[in-house]
This record gives C-alpha cells, sequence and structure tokens, in this order.
C-alpha cells in the first residue's frame, strides 16, 4: 500500500468512524508498520515486511495491516505514527532505530495503542522493544572470512558507529583472528544505512586497500555487485539473503527473521496477554538466522562455522568471552568471563587488535 | 601506490564515480543557459535510472537501457516544460514537484524490478592503450558511455561558445524579450533546451543502475540530482567547470573512502563533509580569479516568459 491509498482507507475509516456504526465483535485488529527504507531494499526494510506478511498469513481475517516505506527518522516518523494511531490502529511496529524518540512521544498521546520499536532501549506501558543479536552472526561470517582470505586484510563497511554496529565489528574481528592470528581489520564508515552509490564506493575502496573478505553493515546489494566485478572478493549477505549473489560472492549470511517474533506479538494483542517487554533474541530463538553457506566455502571451514552457530544456538558459547581488552589495551573481560546485556548494549570502543579509529 | 592510496583505483573509480553526476549537471547547464531553473532533476535521474534498468533487463540490451533512460529523463523534463513554458506555472515549485513526482512514480514502476541483475555494459576495447600502466586503467578501462559524457561536455561548451544555435540559446536565457523581438522562438528553444537536460539527467541516471551499482533500488540516487544542480552554480554555468566540478566531487568522495580504508586518522565527519566542501570552495576560487562568479548567472534565469503581442 502506498501512501496515497493509505491516506484513502484512512479518510474511508473517518467516513465510517463519524456514521456512528456500531462495532462489530469480529472487527479485525488494526495493525501498522513505518520502515526506515523502501521495502524493495532487499535487506532490513524488505525483511521487517516479510515479518509483515507472516502476520497476514497466519491471522488472515483477524487482522488487517497497513505499512508506509521509506518514513525518515525525525519530525515525519512522528506525523506517520500519529497518522496510523489517529486511523485506528492499535498495535503499531517501528522498525528503525531513529524512529525511538517519536515513538515516545505518539506513544505518550495514544495511551491505549500498543507501540513496538525496533531496536531501541526505551520503553513505556505501551512501548515494548525488539532487537536481534545480530552479532551472533557475524561472529560466523569472521569464522569463514578468517579460514578462507588470502590476504589476511577484511573490511567492513559500517553505517554508523552505534552500540549495534561496533558489536559486529568486533564479533567478526574477535573469530577471525582466533582462526587466523595474521588476520586485520579494515573499517570504512558510509553514514547512511542505505545509498547503494556510496556503498559501492565503499566496497570498491576495501577491495583497493587489499582486502578480500567485504562484511556491510548497511542494507543495499551494492557491495555485492561490486565484490563480483573484482572477482576475487567474497561478501555475505546483510539483514536478507541476498541470494541473487550466490554461490560467489555471497558465500553466507546473517538473516534478521522478525516473523516468529511479529507472529507472537500479535497474537498476544490478540488475546489481551500484550504487555510491555523488551526481547534480544539470537540464534537460539530463530531471530538472526544464518542464510545458506555455499560450496565456495571449503567443508571444513563449513562444518566449523555450523558447529559454532550450533554452540551460540544452544546458549554453550557468547561470541564475547574473556579474556578480551579494548583497544587501547585496558582490560574488559577476564578469561571465561562474558558481559552482561547492558554493556553490550552501550558498546562504544574496538576490543584490542583492530587498528581503526572508532569516531567520536 | 602514494601514501598508501592505490592512486590507479582511485583514477578509475573516479571516472564512474563523477560520470552520473557530470551528465545530469551537464544537462542543466543547458537548460540553465536558456533561462529555465528546473529542480527537477533529481526526479528526471530517478526516471531515467528505473526506466533504464527496466528497459535493459527486458531487452537484455544496455545499449537499449541507456536510450529508454534518456528518454525517460526527456519525458519528464518535457512535461515540465509544457508546464512552466506554456502554462506558465511557477518553475521552482513546478520543479520540486517533478522531483517527487519521478520519485514516487519509479518507485511504483520499479517494484518488478527490484533484486534482478542487469546485462552488464561492455568496456570499450582500446587494445594495447588498456594495458599501458597507470594510465590504461585510469583512462582506457571504461565503458563508453564514460566517454560519451567527456564528448558531451566537449559538444556542449563548443555549442555554446561558437555556434549560432548556441548564441540563439543564451540570447533566450539573458534576454527573453529581445530575443522574441529578433524573432526567435523563445518557448520552443527553452523546451528543445529542457528536454536535452532531461535527456542527460535520465542518462546519469541509467548510468547509475546499469554501471555505478548495478542494480535497481527506490530511492537510489541519493541525492546526486541536487549535487549536479549546486554543481553548476558553483561552476558559474560554465560547461568545463562543470566538468572539473563533478569529477573534483566524486574524486574526493571516493578518495575520502579510501582514506578510511587505508586507516587515516582523520576524523570520519570530516572526511564525509570534504567532497562537498572542497569542491565549493575550488570552484568558488575559480570562478573568483575570473571575476565573474555571481554575475555569471543567465539574467533571466527562472522567468517566466510570455509574448505580449
Amino acid at each position: 500500500m502506498n501512501r496515497r491509498s493509505f491516506l484513502t482507507t484512512t479518510a474511508a475509516t473517518a467516513v465510517l468512524a463519524a456514521s456512528g456504526l456500531p462495532a462489530f465483535a469480529a472487527d479485525p485488529l488494526k495493525i501498522g508498520f513505518i520502515y526506515v527504507g523502501p521495502v524493495g531494499d532487499m535487506g532490513w526494510s524488505y525483511q521487517h515486511d516479510q515479518g509483515r506478511q507472516a502476520i497476514e498469513k497466519e491471522y488472515g481475517d483477524k487482522v488487517q495491516v497497513t505499512f508506509m516505506e521509506s518514513v525518515a527518522e525525525g519530525p515525519d516518523a512522528e506525523r506517520a505514527l500519529t497518522q496510523l494511531a489517529l486511523a485506528g490502529n492499535k498495535l503499531i511496529f517501528a522498525t528503525s532505530f531513529g524512529y525511538m524518540d517519536s515513538v515516545m512521544n505518539v506513544a505518550a498521546k495514544f495511551p491505549d495503542v500498543k507501540f513496538e520499536h525496533a531496536t531501541g532501549y526505551k520503553s513505556a506501558e505501551n512501548v515494548a522493544t525488539y532487537d536481534a543479536r545480530f552479532y551472533e552472526g557475524r561472529a560466523i561470517q569472521g569464522t569463514i572470512a578468517g579460514r578462507m582470505t588470502k590476504t589476511n586484510k577484511i573490511g567492513y563497511i559500517g553505517s554508523f558507529p552505534i552500540p549495534e554496529v561496533i558489536q559486529g565489528i568486533n564479533a567478526a574481528y574477535i573469530h577471525a583472528k582466533k582462526v587466523n592470528p595474521d588476520v586485520e581489520m579494515k573499517v570504512v564508515w558510509a553514514y547512511t544505512w542505505f545509498d547503494p552509490a556510496k556503498e559501492a564506493d565503499a566496497a570498491a575502496a576495501l577491495i583497493s586497500e587489499g582486502c578480500d573478505f567485504v562484511l556491510q553493515h548497511t542494507d543495499s546489494t551494492a557491495p555485492q555487485a561490486k565484490a563480483q566485478e573484482a572477482g576475487n572478493v567474497y561478501t555475505f549477505g546483510q539483514a536478507s539473503d541476498m541470494s541473487a549473489f550466490a554461490p560467489k560472492p555471497r558465500v553466507g549470511s546473517t538473516i534478521d527473521n522478525w516473523a516468529p517474533y511479529y507472529i507472537e506479538r500479535v497474537g498476544a494483542a490478540l488475546d489481551g496477554s500484550w504487555k510491555t517487554q523488551a526481547t534480544w533474541g539470537g540464534i537460539g530463538t530463530g531471530m538472526v538466522g544464518i542464510g545458506e553457506i555455499t560450496s565456495e566455502v571449503p567443508e571444513e571451514v563449513k562444518a566449523e562455522a555450523m558447529a559454532l552457530k550450533d554452540k551460540i544456538g544452544a546458549g554453550e558459547y557468547h561470541p564475547f568471552t574473556g579474556p578480551l581488552n579494548k583497544q587501547d589495551g585496558s582490560a574488559w573481560l577476564a578469561a571465561g568471563e562474558t558481559p552482561e546485556d547492558g554493556v553490550l548494549a552501550g558498546m562504544n570502543f574496538f576490543v584490542e587488535g583492530i587498528s581503526a579509529e572508532l569516531p567520536k | 601506490m602514494v601514501g598508501g592510496i592505490d592512486i590507479v583505483t582511485l583514477g578509475a573509480t573516479l571516472m564512474v564515480a563523477s560520470t552520473p553526476v557530470l551528465l545530469a549537471a551537464t544537462g542543466e547547464l543547458v537548460a540553465e543557459k536558456a533561462g529555465v531553473l528546473n529542480l527537477g532533476v533529481e526526479g528526471m535521474m530517478i526516471m531515467g535510472a528505473m526506466g533504464g534498468f527496466a528497459a535493459a533487463v527486458t531487452t537484455g540490451s544496455p545499449v537499449a537501457g541507456f536510450v529508454a533512460g534518456a528518454l525517460a529523463g526527456a519525458a519528464l523534463a518535457l512535461l515540465f516544460g509544457v508546464l512552466t513554458q506554456v502554462f506558465l506555472s511557477n518553475q521552482t515549485a513546478t520543479g520540486l514537484a517533478l522531483t517527487l513526482f519521478g520519485l514516487g512514480l519509479s518507485a511504483l514502476f520499479g517494484k518488478g524490478y527490484e533484486g534482478v541483475r542487469p546485462p552488464p555494459t561492455g568496456k570499450v576495447p582500446f587494445g594495447p592503450l588498456a594495458d599501458l600502466p597507470v594510465v590504461g586503467p585510469i583512462l582506457f578501462g571504461h565503458d563508453w558511455v564514460v566517454y560519451l559524457s567527456l564528448g558531451l561536455v566537449a559538444a556542449v561548451w563548443g555549442f555554446l561558445k561558437y555556434s549560432r544555435l548556441g548564441l540563439v540559446l543564451r540570447a533566450v536565457g539573458e534576454n527573453a524579450g529581445a530575443a522574441h523581438a529578433l524573432g526567435y522562438r523563445v518557448v520552443g528553444v527553452r523546451i528543445a533546451a529542457l528536454v536535452f537536460g532531461g535527456a542527460l539527467a535520465g542518462l546519469g541516471g541509467a548510468y547509475l543502475s546499469l554501471v555505478r551499482v548495478p542494480q535497481w533500488t527506490e530511492g537510489m540516487t541519493a541525492g546526486a540530482g541536487w549535487i549536479a544542480l549546486a554543481i553548476v552554480v558553483f561552476a558559474s554555468w560554465r560547461a568545463e567547470r562543470v566538468l572539473i566540478g563533478a569529477y573534483l566531487f566524486g574524486g574526493i568522495t571516493a578518495l575520502q573512502l579510501q582514506l578510511q580504508a587505508a586507516g587515516y586518522a582523520i576524523p570520519v565527519h570530516f572526511l564525509s563533509m570534504a567532497p562537498y566542501v572542497i569542491t565549493i570552495i575550488a570552484l568558488v576560487i575559480l570562478s573568483v580569479l575570473h571575476r565573474r562568479g555571481a554575475q555569471a548567472a543567465p539574467a533571466d534565469l527562472g522567468r517566466s516568459f510570455h509574448a505580449a503581442r
């Protein structure tokens, strides 16, 4: 649904409401989504939209779901959220970090509307948060990259220096280093979630620096296209599987799988058991999926990666397990120690061994 | 390698990265020289990116894609021309509307083309030239659109400076009333200039989706059209400076990412604003040196013309 047909539905709903029709018992639960990018980005927003479609499939007539795509973070988000709330949506999913304050403001004005904010840390009676442990997937990418790199240089396209992204860089580096002590990590900050041309240039810069693995925390498939052009460079799918580029250059992926969570939360809203909460799921809960590891990856490396995945999924291993030092050499985790979630969620430093500077 | 930066890669990336902006800016230069301010460059570019991509995927021919991209941009420009030149709508508002219209329309038509890969655009076979050290990969390793864009800049420069038609076009932009009194068809010239500008913007857009990225995604121009507009102003409406501006911008954009990759300890925020700041400073210095900066704008730029008979 685009914005225009959204407006029409809104208007129609307003007319119905004004005509004073009695509410039917079988009224569907109205659910709204806002996405930061286009659903066709094949990455982040695409994956949230897959979750939205899963809700429709699961609950059919019991729900009525609308979405608005490419809603800019900031005032526009507040307007979009207000519009969704006014249109009678009782459960609203806001799917980007930057929507956080808008969600809090709008939620305060509509206490009977339930809000769910992805990747945020502020909550209220009617605002729940949910996030995925993407760093668990990064640990697996790091392992594969560390084993397979020939140049011992691994490139990483960062979006913004926020904890979620820093966790990913650290996790990838730690696990690459673990299997290959000579490995070096190069980081380029794109300062965008989605700008295919810039992402392509960032990939080209990393490749020209000799990186034969390019990891990314931006949402388009442009880096995959660049890697393919270069020929001997590998990448991973980000957020979505990006399987169009398999078996090479894309050799694996970290997939955000929001569908089970969305289905569960909509179910809770339908039966009245919805309560505010903070969810941080990972491989174990299925929120983070690992796409097919392709035939380009040697069997023994694949086995090692899958074993790591199983251990993380079973909760036997934490990607941040000490001994680990911070970049400046100061101690962070003692041997065998793992960090608390609160520390991880506020991570603002690189681990020891990464030479790139973290922008402050 | 100079200071950890691979000059060959930088040079090669620069040529490719600058081409979309260069094409769009050259087109806009012609339109503005005719006295029309078309702020819809972004919209025309994205329509070119979408139309070109769709045509290339459907026919399997990148050439058909570039032609379709140019046509899509030209069609949108024609719409703008009819609205502003015939119906005398406000150019600023119509241009802004054109951008929004193009962004929306391309998103709508582009739905089925997400995640598809376009046919590859071949490189021009320069034979032994391409094997020259350093110069070869930088200058002779590209597809034909890169060379076409350079040719177009030269052609536009020559056309405006030396040809009679170019003189008429400039007269229309400087003083539409006088040109009309001399018997020139102001509206016709302006619409022709607009359509040419739209075609180049569309071509630039198609280059983005077919070569530079290459894929189609909604909103993929990500502001390239606005940069093209800015470059025309800072280049004080001269084709050769548009070339300098576009290459400087593309070059520094690529360079800042390379500096990051090479691990230079320059604050990243500074690096990411550098392309804008340095391009503007360089072009301002150029126009100050030649003392024609602010006065260089066509006198009738942005003014509607209506022949009072």
